[in-house]
């Protein structure tokens, strides 16, 4: 799944005015400004029209009408972003309310402080951009600058901007004692910071606001009941079948997977080869290793899924999902290979004609709906020999889990031949005594 | 005949069983740090390991001192002599009713082999055990302190050394009921009077 030939569906939120193709040119004018400054909560894009408002009354779907905007009040109440502007796209990426991140959705417009310590609406009450900071417009995040900008350390005294990494308000050492002088648990716990990401271990559980989807089988999307589209829903008010979509799987208060990373990420790019194997295909992942030492222990949801392949040319297709009737698009016409044909040749790569579904996945680093402190990992959760949070992290010693096998085994035995020594001595000596009597 | 004699003034017992406490503590502590336990819970265990553990150094210090402003370090000076008898009490002797062949008085209270296995315990496991502990606790500054080691294997050290001290507790705490009756030795740890066999 990608951007290319959906451009109007996608660009509703990758904002711009007018971003048709691939030659929209970014020009200033084209820049949505209202969609991040509009105060009033009445702007709002149509979800199809290649990031345009209405600007008279449109229903989108047949069912969900959107007012036309009225533009001048919207431009005389402009103001700085606020939770609920950035949320506009950001709590609706992957086309609806925390369906791709599950550490952002529309709870975080007025949190509370069990979801978000930060963005505690009675609280701290932090916007995005109290941490999303911003120099000329370059909000501070992976996206500009990759890795984010910024150092991992206080931001004091010499301010250069930037507040995105935890470090910069907090420190390296951000555990002190209030009351006590001193607390070595706390010293223990600033001990981890070199190697385990603050997200580590002050977001144990992802999705605790709304639920999150998990995995997305397109494969099975085009089914329709009595030449009517279905649309069945899920325990968690999720939808477990759509036909535009296919089956999907829903979760809430999931624990995280975690990967060594340095703030980057390895592409599948579109026109890679790519083997289809036993374990899914990995489309976007973490990199970072325990020898580089702006890596840490991070946590990720993964994104598991279904998605066509061409077993021929052993590319992931590129398929053309929106689009009118005539124009191959899949949530017209409902045909894989008439939708793949479109994609491939809008993006330019090759289709050998032949559709097979593959098991993918990708990782979605964790940094929002920071727990408040007594939330936080325990020891145990890490500490423990078999079934830990980090059981699959290597080139750490976490004493716990790990430990010299052989030296183990030596050292239990020669104490155990002293313990049955000891007793048979100690018996003998017993039963001697007692004949003696 | 027997004799009763004073054999561990009051600073040597309040050691000694202070030292047996926190050297048990330390192990249940340890090895639940290990994974080899579930008692405290990880957290209390670790810090409870690392208060005992400062604990012990301490009091190993005043131990050192007294040890050395009393002269009592004499006690510890390897000899040779005894050591193939005392083997073969151990082994044989003690179930034929034969007596000790090592006679404790207050001027040489152990005997050669607990002189070797306690002069071991002093000069290579507690040093053992408290260097790699100050290496485990320090690992952060061992940059700045130009220390280039592996934590991996400063733990197993670590490790070893509790494996060495739980065998070591094993035999010692069976070997203090070898005395006559069987709680002699006991009795004498904790009162400081032994009565002993003269002969
Ligand atoms: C407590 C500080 C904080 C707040 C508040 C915050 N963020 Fe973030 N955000 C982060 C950090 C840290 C990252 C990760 C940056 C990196 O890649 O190192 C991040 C990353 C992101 C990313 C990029 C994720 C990715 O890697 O693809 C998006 C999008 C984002 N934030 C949106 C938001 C939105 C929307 C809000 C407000 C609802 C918000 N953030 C509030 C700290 C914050
Ligand atoms: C823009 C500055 C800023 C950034 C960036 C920031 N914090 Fe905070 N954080 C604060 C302030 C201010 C407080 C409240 C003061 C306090 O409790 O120390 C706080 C409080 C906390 C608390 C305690 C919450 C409680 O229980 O009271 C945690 C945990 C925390 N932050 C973790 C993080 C993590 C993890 C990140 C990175 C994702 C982060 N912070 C990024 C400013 C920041
Ligand atoms: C090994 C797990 C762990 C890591 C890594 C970690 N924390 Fe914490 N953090 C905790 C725990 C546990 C607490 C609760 C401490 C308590 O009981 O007071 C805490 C408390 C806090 C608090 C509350 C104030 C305080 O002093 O207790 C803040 C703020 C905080 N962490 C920020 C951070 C930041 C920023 C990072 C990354 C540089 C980080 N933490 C990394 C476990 C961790
Ligand atoms: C998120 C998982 C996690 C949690 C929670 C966690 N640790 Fe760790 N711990 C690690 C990792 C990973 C390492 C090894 C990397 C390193 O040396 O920092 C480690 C190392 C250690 C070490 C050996 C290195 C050192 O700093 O001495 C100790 C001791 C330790 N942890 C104690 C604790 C205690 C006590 C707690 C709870 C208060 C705790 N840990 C919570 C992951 C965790
Ligand atoms: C009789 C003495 C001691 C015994 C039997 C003992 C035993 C143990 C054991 C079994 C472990 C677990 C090791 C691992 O799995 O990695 C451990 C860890 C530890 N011990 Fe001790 N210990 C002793 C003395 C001390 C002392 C004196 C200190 C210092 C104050 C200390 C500090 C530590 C620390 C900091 C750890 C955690 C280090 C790690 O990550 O492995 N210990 N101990």
């Amino acid at each position: 799944m990608a951007v290319t030939s959906n451009w109007c569906r996608c660009t509703s939120c990758h904002a711009g005015y007018g971003w048709k193709d691939k030659s929209f040119d970014f020009a200033v004018e084209k820049i949505d400004c209202l969609v991040c400054h509009d105060t009033t909560g009445t702007y709002k894009k149509f979800p199809t029209d290649c990031g345009y408002p209405p600007l008279k009354d449109k229903v989108f779907a047949g069912k969900k009408l959107f007012k036309a905007v009225n533009l001048a009040y919207v431009a005389q109440h402009v103001g700085y972003s606020t939770r609920e502007s950035c949320g506009k796209c950001h709590f609706f990426s992957g086309g609806g309310d925390g369906v791709k991140r599950g550490d952002i959705d529309s709870t975080l417009i007025a949190p509370p402080k069990k979801i978000d310590a930060h963005m505690d609406a009675k609280g701290l009450n932090f916007t995005c951009a109290t941490c999303h900071t911003t120099t000329a417009h370059e909000i501070d995040g992976r996206h500009y600058d990759t890795p984010a900008p910024g150092k991992r350390e206080l931001a004091l005294p010499r301010y250069e901007g930037h507040l995105v990494k935890c470090e910069a308000c907090h420190g390296t050492r951000p555990h002190r004692p209030e009351k006590k002088l001193f607390d070595w648990r706390l010293v223990k716990l600033n001990d981890h910071t070199d190697r385990v990401a603050c997200q580590t271990c002050h977001i144990p559980l992802y999705a605790r606001g709304l639920p999150t989807n998990t995995y997305w089988d397109w494969s099975t999307a085009g089914r329709f009941k009595d030449g009517k589209p279905i649309v069945k829903m899920g325990p968690l008010g999720r939808p477990e079948y759509h036909t535009k979509k296919g089956t999907l799987k829903w979760g809430k208060n999931l624990v995280p997977v975690y990967r060594w990373y340095n703030g980057t990420y390895s592409y599948l790019l579109p026109g890679e080869k790519v083997e289809a194997g036993k374990d899914p295909i990995v489309l976007i992942k973490p990199n970072g290793s325990p020898e580089d030492p702006d890596s840490r222990i991070f946590p990720f949801k993964p994104h598991f899924g279904k998605q066509p392949y061409d077993p021929v040319n052993k590319l992931m297709i590129v398929p053309k999902l929106f689009g009118p009737k005539g124009s191959g698009a899949f949530w017209a016409e409902f045909d894989w290979k008439k939708a793949a044909a479109a994609g491939m040749k809008a993006a330019g790569l090759p289709f050998s004609g032949k559709v097979e579904f593959v098991e993918t996945v990708y990782y979605h680093a964790l940094s929002h709906m920071v727990a408040p402190r007594e939330d936080a990992l325990k020891c145990a959760a890490c500490h423990v020999r078999q079934g830990g949070r980090l059981a699959s992290i290597s080139g750490v010693y976490l004493p716990g889990r790990d430990r010299h096998v052989e030296l183990d085994k030596i050292g239990q035995t020669l104490c155990l031949i002293a313990l049955l020594f000891v007793s048979i001595h100690g018996v003998a000596r017993i039963i001697i005594a007692l004949k003696r009597k | 005949m027997k004799q009763k004699l004073y054999l561990y003034t009051r600073f040597e017992r309040l050691w000694h069983w202070t030292q047996a406490f926190l050297i048990i503590f330390l192990l249940l502590t340890g090895f639940e740090i290990h994974g080899s336990l579930e008692i405290f819970g990880y957290e209390k265990a670790y810090l409870w390991h690392v208060y005992a553990g400062m604990a012990l150094v301490i009091l190993t210090a005043f131990a050192i001192f007294w040890h050395l402003t009393t002269g009592a370090w004499r006690h510890y000076w390897p000899v040779k002599e005894k050591i193939p008898q005392i083997c073969y009490y151990y082994l044989v002797g003690i179930f034929r009713g034969e007596p000790h062949p090592f006679e404790k008085r207050p001027d040489q209270k152990l005997n050669p082999l607990q002189r070797l296995a306690y002069l071991f315990l002093k000069l290579v496991l507690f040093p053992l055990q408290f260097v790699t502990a100050f290496l485990l606790l320090s690992y952060q500054w061992w940059p700045a302190l130009g220390i280039s080691a592996s934590f991996r294997k400063v733990a197993y050290y670590h490790t070893a050394g509790a494996f060495a001290f739980l065998f070591f507790l094993i035999i010692h705490v069976y070997l203090a009921t070898t005395g006559k009756p069987w709680y002699s030795h006991l009795r004498g740890m904790i009162l400081g009077w032994e009565e002993v066999e003269l002969r």
